[in-house]
């Protein structure tokens, strides 16, 4: 559903298209893709100023071939690393691009295939698809994989992400109709299904992912059922007092949203398809197609007993991307990045934070490839205030900062009824994040506020709004639900504690 | 010999062709209070805060009441949405680039009229005509049309004043050719109305979600804006472009002989030698510290965009003439260094930019491809004196013939206004 701020994606253009990607280019900041280069070069041409670093050479094993994965190859190649590169995935696809799997691959424009990211072939590597790692042995300098296959390394890169928590009946997750969205296969069979005209779909869980995939249904002309447990869409991300502004969206758009609510059943016919759920408030629903979005799981499992700091928030590590033990050393072999990593963040008192977000996956990988290969000096702190993004019901929601952390939240510029507003949080008298609803220009000056610690609610004399003036605007309880179920299963971002040891790591809740 | 501020002596039209190390001089002082009250901001880090802080109102300066450049929110984003609409993505995507061809036609008649001669004079020869072409194609106004454009935007960009105020009777008559402007547009979006063509305003008038959410005279008056503000910069743009190519011979054969290199060469063209210096119509509506200095709240504020431009900690080697610092392709970009100032920043950003970037793109190609053995034979040009808007009042450029052109196989339904020549 296309809107003033809407994204818009074209995977593998023509070379037709070459002009105009270029123009694309050179006015764009966001430029983690490299474009199309001139036949015969590669990646793995070495840079003199970097193969006698003290890691140009010996060999690096990256265990995840996600975006993060992707990412970090193509920069160890591009800093000049010349050894022996290993990436180790667990699907069996090539690396591909998550982002248009909850949209356009859904509504249409581009095929599921068409995500694959670009330039693979030329990274020199040896590829391991189709092969989860298993376990890690660091006094080897080995990852273990499937079978008893080892993989031996002078560096590693953890950078294996998340994948989609399941819908916990496992009889009823077998039916034929009941999906999930989190791989490329995923969103092939979905997209097949949501094609085929669904007499109604029934998306369980509105976080970000489920509020897109209601969007899409409602762009496709299907009748939509969202069934979330929490008070609000996005409730776990934004707090109940924005959610419910995402529910005047969603229902606008003609969504039949169920907040407070659970689903009770799915139930099927005897041939094994979906047919009916049954809700917690009481109501049955004939539905064909019903789409698991409960948020997702740190896939740290294989890390268990290999003594690093790795649970269920994901694999702790230093602002260079160096993972800890589960004592807090710090490893000087091994590195994290993407949605696995819980890293430190300056503006929350060096709190670990764990974030699942494109632009933090794309910025990490570069930043732990350039530290994985260089000397201590030279090393880049990842230390950027979490942004992420959203687009549904053609609207642009964009944040900065942490909004599960706040207690309060006041809207600051626009207007809610016409959903284009920015609005800040407030943790303990400070600005600790903003979201913006298609209002993205003006982030930039509350990642100011939230890095100088401003007071909040942030006061300044600005122009009238439609709305009146600050009479209109005072703060409120942001409603940030409590409960670390709610928070894992819808935050992009939370904050974790200081503790690297799951062990201890705890939600903070000093609210 | 009065020197005056640093800011006095880069506005002295004697300063105009080499502003530069008046520029580095002046970026010692992030902030600098000038005698008039208005504070002169010269860093890039300083001027993106601005530009996105929402304590800075956009209502200051010359008042050009209505339109866009000196309008806040809520008016501009709901004016600004309601252009945007028919002009680009999501709804119109290819806008701009379906302007290419006609374009392209436009550039090669301008060029063929040059055969036969050995110099030209490529501002009012050349980058002076295509603009008004261009944006009269935008929105569909009749090609016989065109020369009442010159005059009306003549008379406008005329009085653009930095300090002190203008003659009573050049004042006049820039309002009397606002009201004209806007007098036709009022009679041509009417005509649309009825019979509406394949332009941007037939698009606008035909929906009923323009007439919802603006008024008629909002409509007509930023209508009238985009051709204003898309003129002398753009004329400006490719003149500089011409000039800078012409002193970077390596970079000119690129331009008209490398797939993709004009892109970047108008990118780092923007960058090096931008059009539009400072921004005149920012004020405060609240105190604003920037580097240390408070500026208070109802101060005006002259962002210095070129001087940004130029900020050795926005880019590196700033004073070199580097279209591939844009290039996506080379190993040792910083996507960060394209994000120059020159079409502004924020919710103002430049409304034209993909259309003043097309026509500069294949101006530049053109030129760079027909011109045979092109020289300026006056290095420095003489510049207008227009503070605010910088680029050559004439450009001479020797060449010893031009090239016929090639078939472009374009569909060419543009044919442009072509003044006869001695008018």
């Amino acid at each position: 559903m296309p809107g003033a701020e809407a994204l818009l994606y074209e995977s593998n253009p023509g070379d037709d298209q070459r002009g105009k990607i270029l123009r694309a280019a050179a006015v764009c900041p966001v430029r983690a893709i490299v474009v199309d280069q001139a036949a015969g070069e590669s990646d793995a041409t070495a840079s003199p100023r970097v193969a006698g670093a003290p890691a140009g050479h010996g060999r690096i094993v990256i265990v995840g071939a996600g975006l993060a994965g992707w990412r970090a190859a193509h920069a160890l190649r591009r800093e000049g690393f010349a050894g022996a590169l290993t990436i180790v995935g667990d699907e069996a696809d090539e690396p591909y691009d998550r982002v248009p799997l909850s949209k356009q691959v859904l509504t249409g424009p581009v095929p599921a295939e068409g995500t694959a990211l670009p330039h693979v072939g030329g990274l020199d590597a040896d590829w391991r698809l189709g092969q989860p790692a298993v376990g890690l042995d660091r006094r080897n300098k080995r990852v273990l994989l499937p079978g008893g296959e080892q993989v031996a390394f002078d560096r590693l890169l953890i950078a294996t992400g998340v994948r989609a928590r399941e819908w916990p009946n496992s009889e009823e997750v077998a039916l034929d109709g009941v999906c999930a969205v989190r791989g490329r296969n995923d969103a092939a069979t979905l997209r097949h299904k949501l094609a085929a005209g669904p007499r109604r779909v029934l998306v369980i869980g509105a976080g970000f992912i489920g509020s897109e995939l209601a969007s899409d249904c409602r762009e496709l002309g299907l009748p939509v059922t969202v069934v979330e447990r929490g008070p609000a869409p996005l409730a776990g991300a934004l707090g109940a007092v924005i959610g419910r502004i995402a529910a005047g969206m969603q229902r606008e758009a003609g969504v039949d949203l169920r907040c407070g609510v659970s689903v009770s059943a799915l139930e099927g016919d005897p041939e094994g398809r979906l047919r009916r759920a049954r809700l917690s408030d009481g109501t049955t629903l004939d539905v064909d197609v019903a789409i698991v979005a409960l948020g997702s799981r740190r896939n740290t499992e294989w890390l268990a007993g290999s003594g690093l700091a790795a649970g269920r928030w994901g694999v702790a590590c230093d602002a260079g991307c160096r993972a800890f033990d589960v004592n807090g050393v710090v490893t000087d072999d091994i590195f994290v990045s993407g949605d696995v990593a819980r890293f430190p963040s300056p503006a929350y008192g060096y709190q670990m934070l764990a974030m699942e977000h494109w632009g933090n996956a794309v910025d990490q990988a570069g930043i732990a490839a350039h530290n994985m290969i260089g000397a201590g000096p030279d090393h880049w702190p990842h230390l950027a205030l979490p942004v992420f993004w959203s687009v549904q019901f053609g609207t642009e929601i964009k944040s900065v900062g942490v909004p599960t952390c706040a207690d309060e939240v006041v809207i600051t510029q626009g207007s809610v009824t016409d959903r284009r507003f920015a609005a800040a949080y407030g943790r303990q008298g400070h600005v600790a994040a903003a979201v913006t609803f298609d209002q993205g220009m003006w982030l930039e000056f509350y990642r100011d506020l939230i890095d100088r610690a401003a007071p909040f609610p942030p006061r300044f004399r600005s122009w009238g709004g439609s709305e009146g003036t600050s009479r209109a605007r005072q703060p409120v309880p942001a409603e940030i639900p409590a409960a670390p179920e709610d928070l894992a299963s819808q935050a992009t971002v939370v904050l974790t504690g200081h503790e690297p040891s799951e062990r201890r790591a705890v939600l903070v809740d000093d609210r | 010999m009065a020197t005056g501020s640093i800011f006095e002596q880069i506005i002295d039209p004697a300063n105009r062709a080499d502003p530069w190390c008046l520029y580095r001089e002046l970026r010692k002082t992030p902030v600098t209070r000038e005698a008039d009250g208005t504070y002169v901001v010269s860093r890039y880090r300083d001027i993106v805060a601005l530009l996105h802080d929402p304590r800075v109102s956009a209502t200051g300066g010359v008042a050009l009441p209505g339109r866009l450049v000196n309008l806040d929110p809520p008016a501009h984003d709901r004016i600004r949405r309601t252009l945007m609409r028919h002009y680009g993505p999501p709804e119109a995507p290819g806008r701009i680039e379906s302007m290419r061809a006609g374009l392209q036609d436009a550039v090669t008649g301008l060029i063929d009229r040059l055969a036969g001669q050995n110099q030209a004079d490529l501002v009012d020869e050349f980058a002076g005509m295509l603009p008004v072409t261009a944006i009269c194609r935008l929105l569909g106004v009749p090609v016989e049309d065109e020369p009442r454009f010159h005059a009306w935007v003549g008379a406008i960009v005329a009085n653009i004043r930095l300090q002190g105020t203008a003659a009573e009777h050049a004042r006049r008559r820039r309002d009397d050719a606002f009201a004209e402007m806007d007098q036709y547009f009022a009679a041509l979006a009417d005509a649309r109305r009825e019979a509406p063509g394949e332009d941007l305003l037939s698009a606008l008038v035909a929906d009923d979600r323009t007439w919802a959410e603006v008024s008629r005279e909002e409509l007509l008056a930023n209508v009238a804006l985009l051709l204003f503000a898309g003129h002398e910069t753009t004329v400006d743009l490719i003149a500089n472009g011409i000039l800078t190519l012409l002193r970077h011979p390596g970079a000119l054969k690129r331009a008209g002989f490398e797939p993709g290199f004009a892109v970047l060469a108008v990118e780092e063209v923007l960058r090096y030698e931008p059009v539009l210096h400072f921004l005149p119509n920012r004020l405060t509506l609240d105190d604003i510290d920037v580097a240390g200095v408070t500026i208070p709240a109802g101060a005006p504020i002259r962002p210095a965009l070129a001087a940004a431009n130029r900020d050795p900690d926005y880019v590196r080697d700033p004073d070199r003439f580097d279209p591939d610092r844009h290039n996506p392709e080379c190993a040792d970009v910083r996507p960060e260094e394209s994000q120059h100032l020159s079409f502004g920043a924020g919710i103002h950003y430049c409304f034209g930019a993909p259309l003043a970037r097309l026509e500069t793109e294949i101006a530049l190609t053109e030129l760079a491809r027909r011109l045979e053995n092109p020289r300026l034979l006056a290095d420095p040009p003489p510049y207008r004196p227009n503070p605010l808007l910088h680029g050559p009042a004439h450009l001479p450029v020797g060449f010893d013939r031009i090239r016929p052109a090639r078939q472009s196989g374009a569909s060419g339904v543009m044919v442009p206004y072509l003044p006869t020549k001695g008018t």
